[in-house]
């Protein structure tokens, strides 16, 4: 029997495209070229690829917002869904891309490691992550999910040269697959269920049939463990002090940003609009993950004495931040989710790009020691740092202050009183350890005799890429929060 | 009215400030602090503005509204009335203080641009109309504040500074839900999310038990900040290990945040819970004003001394506001002023000490009455007046809180009376210990006050004087606004405020 093939309408993937065929021109460059060129030219090329889809995701959006044009739809097959969602997914990506590049430009120079390839993973990767966004389908997600992680786990291992990295690196494959396959056991359950993949067919099935049976309960708590693997949520998050440590520094803020983002836009999507009839079964889940990931996020930061590791589980707190929104299943909460992912994109590229430079050679110093007195040594830098962290912790003014303004409110709009109070309290945790930082900034006295040997740099990229995060955390909390807030609400319009 | 955005412009103004001090160069403390103090006198002359264009009434004045956040109805209101007009001079009086009376040992530039920026904060508490606001400059506070103690201060500086920081967030996370709550639930019932403050206190919207919860999420928060006993622990530490301008700026101006925020949030929005819980803040804060007392009476050390009579004073204007009294109330808003006034003095003049002698312990002093006699006049005059001497501005503000709770809650005016007297023990003992007796050692040598030292002090005494004197002025503006709010409380409630003691006060419907 002919396979009859679905029409392609190229437009709709267009980002995708872009990323994928400019990762494989730069990967085909870096190859054939006999003269090795230097390394800001495939950072460059890498800038312009991300910028290229951003544009052309850019131009989506101005289709989807304007209805007369076309609006959100499906395409190929019902396959890929366009609309606020997945585009403002996309742009997310392309500027995390973008900000990760400038960072990784003068880390690969320091390593000494391979340019090229570097940035063919991560437009890879990135590519994965838009495709989850944009999934109209539980396969199409699995497959967004294994493109992105696959070219995480390489990334992962990249400074081959360090055991770490190595570790880092087979922890994650091992521990990733393992989550993947309960992810695609979880599609066969909701499958046996609901008869289909399509994530429309799903949502019309459950409209019509309301009763639950316990093969669908089954895909639900299978699919929220494999995505909250990625998501880092406790109790799924074992593996992430050890592989963000290990990482190579720009690859954990990459991983932290676009990992994170795209496992929170396959959990939104699914659990939101698809599983949204059945929001009563699954709303205890995320109550629980997001108290736990909030309460063991924040202690276990409380004790840690190396800031990469520290800023690894202060993830996991942000992951149960988002997951309220998630939690109160409203569009409010839905928004809520989504500003939160925006402001935490910033704040953790920006953090661990301080990490990146404040740990110099061989990607060694990490530990709280290496930011005793940068406040004098490097005020500006310390003066970034110190917004960054400040923003996690919700101070006001800041983006991390509307980010959880908003997931609380949405909680506290959907009558979860409990979980407010709990999120509001663990954030004083929370305030402790980046406080904490901060002392050894700013307050611990001049020790700086050590450090002077081996001065911190800023190349340009790496503080451009700081300066950009800087700003918008401040901006985003301030002058800017209104347009943020609608650009997250126009977002959460989800189709079907 | 005048037509110029005037309370937006206090606020910005020091913020703006703050900026520019901090793209001065590092090496042009001199400059920075000249800035910052240039900054800081405008921003009073502002508020002496708004006095001059006050009118006697009880209306917000100066409104500026401006849409901030469309979708959630959140704006940038800013008003004035006669209790808040006060406080925002106090604060525009105690920053030039601040900035000018201590010396700063290092990092000027940083050190005047905290200050700058908390003094931005400050004033937005205030000012501010709107919750959400509201909330955005209570937190800000904290934050120059943490940098100044851990930055500047003492020993411990250190740990002070984080115990004020997660403390203060605590209560404040708290305050969010319930923030939050309230809007929701008026949302719920009216049909239109809002944070403006006058809008949900007209519009009450929920059940009498939800009100109390919600009157806890806010009390708890202000609880701390005031702070009410047993919520006080990080006061000590804090002031102890803050530096000068900072324990004048904390004990002047931030304590009163908390009872001012009971007054303008907790009375406002839930009178009912408030008249409910009375008891128990009035039990607490008369606890307060004995313990802090009793505390302070075996402190060894002077700046620890000051630090735990706030605890003490702040308990009489805990009184004073939930006696639901014209009087009381209208004595709590003069003790907000009085105690920023004179206890702000007092740490200065500790500081003064300290910088003199490098050391606060009141056994290593003595005698300095004999070696700096003006020094030790502007103190007793600063003691006495903090004391509640007559004739000095303490008095007034007591004398009205006693008289004013005693008609409705004479169970707890009669003990609260006893801090009077313990107010005078401890504090005329230290006096004895430190300025009596003969100079030995290095105190014989201690420098007389210098006359920046008694410019700086001039305003600060000359407002003990007049508002001991002549306080008229002052309560009549405030009068308006506390009467209204009285009467907001009693017609929630369904009471009547009991007669004045008093024969001033006139009839009451």
């Amino acid at each position: 029997m002919p396979l009859e093939l679905p029409r392609v309408e190229w437009a709709t993937i267009l980002p995708e495209t872009i990323l994928v065929v400019g990762a494989m021109l730069i990967l085909l460059g870096g190859a054939l070229l006999r003269r090795r060129l230097p390394a800001w030219v495939w950072t460059v090329a890498s800038i312009i690829i991300a910028a290229g889809a951003m544009v052309s995701a850019w131009d989506l959006w101005r289709r989807v917002s304007h209805n007369h044009q076309g609006g959100a739809h499906t395409a190929i097959a019902n396959a890929v869904v366009v609309d606020g969602f997945s585009v403002y997914f996309a742009l997310l990506t392309c500027g995390a891309v973008i900000l990760a590049a400038l960072m990784a430009d003068s880390y690969l120079r320091r390593e000494r490691l391979n340019a090229p390839e570097f940035h063919v993973l991560m437009l890879l990767s990135a590519s994965g992550a838009l495709l989850m966004a944009a999934a109209n389908d539980l396969i199409v997600i699995f497959l967004g999910l294994e493109v992105l992680s696959i070219a995480l786990y390489v990334l992962a291992g990249f400074a081959q040269r360090r055991a770490v990295s190595r570790e880092a690196a087979m922890k994650y494959f091992v521990l990733g697959a393992f989550s993947s396959a309960i992810f695609l056991y979880g599609v066969a359950l909701a499958y046996g269920a609901t008869g289909s993949t399509n994530l429309g067919e799903i949502a019309a099935f459950l409209r019509a049939s309301v009763s639950t049976h316990a093969v669908l309960l089954g895909a639900f708590a299978f699919l929220i463990v494999g995505l909250g693997f990625k998501i880092a949520a406790v109790p799924f998050h074992m593996w992430t002090p050890d592989v963000y440590q290990g990482s190579p520094t720009p690859v954990t803020g990459f991983m932290a940003a676009v990992a994170k983002a795209a496992g929170f836009a396959a959990l939104l999507r699914i659990f939101f609009s698809t599983f949204g009839t059945h929001r009563l079964d699954w709303q205890p889940l995320i109550w629980a993950l997001a108290v736990l990931s909030i309460l063991v996020g924040s202690v276990l930061a409380v004790v840690q004495t190396d800031v990469k590791r520290m800023l690894a589980y202060s993830s996991i707190s942000h992951a149960g931040y988002i997951l309220i929104g998630l939690q109160a299943a409203t569009v409010r909460g839905l928004a809520g989710s989504l500003f939160y992912l925006l402001a935490y994109t910033f704040m953790v590229l920006g953090s661990f790009g301080i990490v990146t430079l404040v740990a110099r050679d061989g990607d060694a110093r990490t530990g709280l020691d290496a930011y005793r007195g940068l406040g004098q040594r490097r005020p500006g830098l310390a003066l970034v740092f110190t917004v960054l962290l400040l923003a996690q912790a919700g101070v006001p003014l800041t983006s991390g202050f509307l980010a959880k303004f908003y997931v609380i409110s949405a909680a506290v709009e959907a009558h979860s009183y409990a979980l407010a109070i709990i999120a509001m309290l663990a954030a004083v945790i929370a305030a402790f350890f980046y406080l904490r930082v901060i002392v050894v900034m700013y307050m611990a006295g001049d020790e700086a005799d050590t450090a002077d040997a081996d001065p911190i740099r800023v190349p340009f990229g790496a503080g451009l890429s700081l300066a950009v995060s800087v700003v918008a955390t401040v901006i985003i909390g301030t002058i800017l929060a209104g347009p943020a807030f609608d650009f997250a609400r126009h977002a959460s319009i989800l189709r079907l | 009215m005048i037509d110029f955005p005037l309370l937006t412009t206090i606020v910005l103004l020091p913020a703006a400030g703050a900026l520019l001090v901090a793209l001065v160069p590092r090496r042009r403390a001199d400059l920075a602090k000249v800035l910052g103090v240039a900054v800081s006198v405008g921003t009073a002359v502002l508020a002496v503005v708004a006095l001059v264009h006050f009118k006697t009434n009880a209306d917000y004045q100066f409104v500026s509204q401006h849409v901030w956040i469309k979708e959630w109805g959140i704006s940038w209101k800013l008003g004035l009335d006669g209790i808040s007009l006060f406080l925002v001079l106090l604060t525009g009086l105690l920053f030039p203080v601040a900035l000018l009376g201590p010396k700063v040992h290092h990092d000027t530039k940083a050190y005047v641009a905290w200050l700058l920026l908390l003094e931005a904060g400050c004033m937005g508490v205030f000012l501010a109309l709107d919750l959400f606001l509201f909330f955005i400059v209570w937190e800000v506070v904290l934050v120059p504040m943490y940098f100044l103690i851990g930055g500047w201060g003492y020993e411990k500086r250190v740990y002070a500074a984080l115990k004020f920081f997660l403390y203060t967030m605590a209560g404040s996370g708290l305050m969010l839900v319930g923030i939050l709550a309230l809007a929701f639930l008026h949302q719920a019932h009216f049909g239109h999310l809002t944070f403006d403050l006058q809008t949900l206190a007209r519009e009450q919207s929920f059940a009498h038990s939800t009100g109390r919860w919600l009157f806890l999420a806010f009390a708890i928060s202000f609880a701390i900040k005031v702070p009410v006993f047993p919520l006080h622990t990080w006061l000590p530490d804090a002031h102890t290990e803050a530096p000068t301008a900072g324990s004048v700026i904390l004990a002047g101006v931030l304590l009163k945040l908390g009872t001012y925020g009971f007054l303008r949030f907790g009375l406002e929005l839930f009178p009912i819970a408030a008249h409910d819980l009375a008891p128990v803040l009035l039990t607490l804060g008369v606890v307060g004003i004995l313990y802090g007392a009793l505390v302070a009476t075996v402190q060894k050390d002077l700046k620890r001394l000051v630090a735990y009579s706030s605890v003490a004073h702040l308990g009489f204007i805990v009184l004073g506001t939930f006696a639901f009294t014209t009087q009381g109330l209208e004595g709590g808003v003069l003790q907000m002023v009085n105690h920023g006034v004179s206890t702000g003095a007092l740490f200065l003049l500790v500081g003064w000490i300290y910088e003199r002698r490098h050391t606060r312990e009141i056994a290593e002093l003595g005698g300095l009455q004999k070696v700096a006699p003006v020094f030790a006049g502007v103190f007793m005059v600063v003691m006495l007046s903090s004391i509640g001497l007559p004739g000095l501005n303490g008095f007034v503000g007591e004398f009205l809180v006693l008289i004013g709770s005693f008609v409705s809650r004479r169970w707890w005016a009669v003990p609260a009376t006893a801090g009077v007297i313990l107010a005078a023990l401890y504090l005329l003992w230290a006096y004895q210990r430190v300025f009596h007796g003969e100079p030995e050692g290095e105190n014989a040598t201690f420098p007389e006050m210098t006359w920046k030292e008694r410019g700086v002090m001039l305003p600060l005494v000359a407002a003990i004087v007049f508002m001991g004197v002549y306080p008229r002025p002052v309560l009549d503006r405030i009068e308006p606004a506390v009467k209204r709010l009285v009467q907001h409380v009693h017609d929630a409630n369904g009471t009547h405020e009991p007669g004045p003691a008093a024969a001033a006060g006139g009839g009451n419907p």
